[in-house]
C-alpha cells in the first residue's frame, strides 16, 4: 500500500513545496475514507444550497440540521461498535419509544401519583433520566446475554426485540399519546430554550479548541518519548487550524441563528426585558442534545481507540476466533456493546421525546434502519472489524442532510426514499470497489 | 516410557527429573468419533517434542486441549507435577503457556502491536492503552526475530505471510512462555524464514523453554526435536528417542502405526519402495 511509504519518499521527489494531494493526506495521517465522506457532504450541501436558493446552508436550516441528526447521530455512536463485532441490532427503534413512554409515564403519572413529586419538579428530570437510562441498559443486557451467552444470533434476538419492545410500549400507555412532559426535561429537546445560548456556546468552542491543541501536543510528546517518526509539524499545525476553524466555525453559525420572533417577544415578556424596534435578536447557540452528541462521540472514540473494550470489539470483529484464542472473554465484550447500544437508545428517547414534548407510540418507528443506513454510509463494514465513530457521526449527518435538503427542495417521499435507497447502496459499493482495489494493488 | 538423554541438555539434572507437562491419557471426542482417544506425552525443560502423524491423526487436537482451545472430554494434565485446570486460553496463558497456531490466529484489522498484546494490553495509569509503549516493545522484539520488519502501523492482513509468521511468533515468546506450542511453524514460510525459525527453535530451547512441535514435515522434526511422538487416528503410536530411530522407522509408525521392532522387514521393504 502507497500509505506505508514513508513520506520523505514522495516529498523529496516532487520537491516540498509542490506535494501531491496523496502525499498531504498521508502527512496528515487522516484516513482516506474520511476524507471521501467530507468532500461527499460538502459537495451534498453545496448542491442543496444551489437547489434551494441558498436556504439550505442558511443558519437556520443548519441549526435545524444539527438538532434533527443528533438523535441518530447518538444511537450510531453505538451501533458502529455492534456492526464492527459482527452483529446488527434492529430493535433500537423499539426501545426507544419504550423508554419513552416509561420515561413520560414517570414524570407525568407515576412520580406525583406515587412519589409525590409534581411535573416541573427540580428532581424529576434527574430521576427520569437515570431511571431511562438504567432501563435501556438492562433492556440491552438481556439482548445481550440471549446473543453472547445463549448464542442466538443478534438478528433474531434483536428482530424479536424489535416486535416486543413496541408491544410492551402500547400495552404500558394504553395507546395514549403522554403529553405535555417536565419543562427541564424538554431541554434536552433542543429548541431555543434548549440551546446554550451565544456565551456558553463560545465557551465550549472554547474548550474544544483546546482539547483539539492539548491532544495534537500529547501525542507528539508520547511519540517523541519512545523515538518514534513524528508527524510533520506542518502537517500537526494544519490539524490544529482545520480542527479550530470548524469548531469555531460552526459555533459562529448556530449563534447567528436568533430565536424565531415570537418566542423571543414571549421571553422578552417573561423577563421584562424591552424589544427594541428591530424585534429581540437572542443568539441561540448550540443545541442542548447537539453538545450531547458531540460529547457521547468523543467519549465512544476515547472508547473504541484507547480503551481495551474497543481494542476487543475491533478483535473480534477482525477475527473471533483469535480474539478468543487469545484469552479475550470474547462473550462479556460483545454483551457490553448491547448495553452500551441501549443505554444511548435511552438517551436517544430522551431527545427525541423531550424535542416532541410527547411520548407517542410513533417514536423511533423505522429509526432501526436509519441508524444501521448511517453507520454503513460511515464507512462501518458488515464483514466485521471496521468503522469508526467519526465517521458514523458523519454518516448520520449526511443521511439527515439529504433527508432534509430534499424537503426543503420539495421532493416528495416517495422519490426521497428512493434516493435515499441507491445513495446507501451506491456509498457502500463504491467503497467495496475502492477497498479490493486496494487490497489487491 | 524412558526419558530422553540427548545431546541437547548437556547438564541433565540427576533423574528422577520432574517434567513440564504432562498429559495424561487425554480423550478428545466430536460427537461419537475420539479425534484423541487415551493419549499420554510428556515434555521436560529445554526440549523439543515433535507430535507428528497424518492429517486428521489428532495432533492438533491433542494440543488444543492444552492451550485451552478446546478442553478435553477426559484425562489430567500436570504442570511441574502438579495437577493443572486448562479449561480456556486465559487458563493456559496463566501456566505460562503460549500457542502459535496453525492459522496464526491474528486479528487482520489490527496492527502488530495490537496483536503482540492482544488480550494483554500495557495501560497507563488510568487503565487507558499505553500504544506508544506497546509499541516501542513491540519494535524491539520484532527488532530481535525480524530486523527487516517496518510495518508497525498497518493492519496485519497487509502483510506478507512471512511477516504475519513472525508477528505471531513474537507474541508467543514476548510473554515469558515456559512451555511454547508450534502448530505447523513453518508451513507458511520460504527457505530463508523457516531457517531463521528453527534458529528461534534453538534459541529458547536453549533458555530452558520446553516445546511441542507439530509438524507433518518429518525432515523438520527429525532437525529440532529430541523426542517424536507418532499419533495415528487419534491414538499414540509410540515415542521414540530422535537419536535411537531413523527416519524411515518414524515413517513406518506414522503409516502403519507399529514401533520400529514391531516392524518386519517385508512392510519396511515395501514402504520405502
Amino acid at each position: 500500500m502507497t500509505e506505508a511509504k514513508p513520506i520523505e519518499g514522495t516529498a523529496a521527489s516532487g520537491g516540498p513545496t509542490k506535494r501531491s494531494a496523496r502525499s498531504v493526506f498521508a502527512g496528515l495521517e487522516i484516513d482516506g475514507r474520511l476524507i471521501g465522506m467530507i468532500a461527499a457532504l460538502i459537495i451534498l450541501w453545496v448542491l442543496f444550497n444551489v437547489l434551494s436558493n441558498g436556504l439550505f446552508l442558511s443558519p437556520r436550516n443548519l441549526w435545524n440540521l444539527s438538532v434533527q441528526s443528533a438523535a441518530i447521530a447518538i444511537m450510531t455512536c453505538g451501533m458502529v461498535l455492534i456492526i464492527v463485532s459482527r452483529n446488527i441490532d434492529l430493535s433500537i427503534g423499539s426501545i426507544l419509544v419504550f423508554v419513552a413512554l416509561v420515561m413520560g409515564l414517570l414524570q407525568t403519572e407515576w412520580l406525583p401519583n406515587v412519589v409525590g413529586l409534581g411535573l416541573n419538579h427540580p428532581a424529576t428530570w434527574v430521576i427520569v433520566v437515570i431511571i431511562g437510562i438504567a432501563l435501556g441498559a438492562l433492556i440491552g443486557g438481556v439482548h445481550g446475554v440471549l446473543i453472547a451467552y445463549i448464542g442466538i444470533p443478534s438478528f433474531i434476538v434483536t428482530l424479536g426485540g424489535l416486535l416486543i419492545w413496541r408491544g410492551a410500549a402500547f400495552v404500558l400507555a394504553r395507546g395514549r399519546t403522554i403529553s405535555p412532559l417536565d419543562t427541564t426535561f424538554q431541554l434536552l429537546g433542543g429548541g431555543p430554550r434548549g440551546s446554550l445560548g451565544d456565551v456558553l456556546s463560545w465557551l465550549v468552542a472554547g474548550l474544544g479548541i483546546m482539547a483539539i491543541a492539548y491532544g495534537i501536543v500529547a501525542s507528539r510528546r508520547r511519540r517523541q518519548r519512545y523515538g518514534f517518526p513524528l508527524r510533520a509539524v506542518w502537517a500537526d499545525v494544519t490539524l490544529g487550524a482545520i480542527g479550530t476553524l470548524v469548531v469555531a466555525g460552526a459555533v459562529w453559525v448556530a449563534n447567528s441563528y436568533p430565536w424565531p420572533p415570537a418566542l423571543a417577544a414571549a421571553y422578552a415578556a417573561e423577563h421584562g426585558i424591552p424589544v427594541p424596534s428591530g424585534g429581540l435578536l437572542i443568539p441561540t447557540g448550540i443545541a442542548i442534545p447537539v453538545l450531547l452528541a458531540i460529547a457521547i462521540a468523543v467519549f465512544m472514540t476515547f472508547l473504541a481507540g484507547r480503551r481495551r473494550f474497543g481494542r476487543y470489539v475491533y478483535s473480534i470483529g477482525g477475527n473471533p476466533e483469535a480474539a478468543e484464542l487469545a484469552g479475550i472473554n470474547t462473550r462479556l465484550t460483545i454483551m457490553k456493546t448491547f448495553v452500551a447500544m441501549g443505554i444511548l437508545a435511552a438517551i436517544a428517547a430522551a431527545v427525541t421525546s423531550a424535542r416532541l414534548n410527547a411520548a407517542t407510540n410513533g417514536l423511533g418507528s423505522g429509526v432501526e434502519l436509519q441508524v444501521i443506513a448511517a453507520a454503513v454510509i460511515g464507512g462501518t463494514s458488515f464483514a466485521g472489524g471496521i468503522g469508526t465513530i467519526a465517521g458514523g457521526v458523519l454518516g448520520a449527518v449526511i443521511m439527515q442532510s439529504l433527508q432534509s435538503g430534499m424537503v426543503l427542495i420539495g421532493v416528495d417521499t416517495a422519490l426521497q426514499d428512493i434516493v435515499v435507497g441507491v445513495v446507501l447502496v451506491s456509498a457502500v459499493g463504491i467503497d467495496t470497489i475502492l477497498r479490493r482495489r486496494a487490497t489487491r494493488g | 516410557m524412558a526419558v530422553s538423554t540427548t545431546g541437547a541438555t548437556p547438564n541433565a539434572a540427576p533423574p528422577p527429573r520432574v517434567p513440564l507437562v504432562e498429559l495424561r491419557h487425554m480423550r478428545v471426542s466430536f460427537g461419537g468419533v475420539h479425534a484423541v482417544d487415551d493419549v499420554s506425552v510428556d515434555l521436560y525443560p529445554g526440549e523439543v517434542v515433535g507430535l507428528v502423524g497424518g492429517n486428521g491423526a489428532g495432533k492438533s487436537t491433542l494440543i488444543r486441549t492444552l492451550s485451552g482451545a478446546h478442553p478435553a472430554n477426559e484425562g489430567e494434565i500436570y504442570i511441574d507435577g502438579q495437577k493443572a485446570s486448562i479449561s480456556n486460553p486465559r487458563d493456559a496463558k496463566n501456566y505460562a503457556i503460549e500457542t502459535i497456531y496453525q492459522t496464526l490466529a491474528l486479528a487482520d484489522n489490527v496492527d502488530a502491536a495490537a496483536n503482540l498484546f492482544l488480550g494483554r494490553e500495557i495501560t497507563t495509569r488510568v487503565g487507558s492503552l499505553d500504544d506508544a509503549a506497546m509499541e516501542s516493545a513491540t519494535r524491539k522484539v520484532m527488532g530481535r526475530l525480524n530486523p527487516k520488519f517496518r510495518n508497525f502501523k498497518v493492519p496485519v492482513s497487509s502483510l506478507s505471510g512471512g511477516q504475519r509468521q513472525s508477528v505471531a511468533i513474537a507474541r508467543a515468546v514476548h510473554f515469558n512462555a515456559r512451555i511454547l506450542i508450534m502448530d505447523e511453524p513453518t508451513a507458511a514460510l520460504g527457505p530463508a524464514e523457516t531457517a531463521q525459525v528453527r534458529e528461534l527453535v534453538a534459541q529458547l530451547k536453549a533458555e530452558g523453554i520446553g516445546i511441542f512441535l507439530i509438524s507433518h514435515d518429518i525432515h523438520d522434526v527429525f532437525d529440532l526435536a529430541d523426542r517424536i511422538s507418532v499419533m495415528l487416528q487419534g491414538k499414540l503410536v509410540g515415542t521414540v528417542d530422535k537419536t535411537k530411530v531413523t527416519k524411515d522407522e518414524v515413517l513406518a509408525m506414522i503409516i502403519i502405526g507399529k514401533l520400529p521392532e514391531e516392524v518386519s522387514a517385508k512392510e519396511m521393504a515395501e514402504l520405502i519402495s
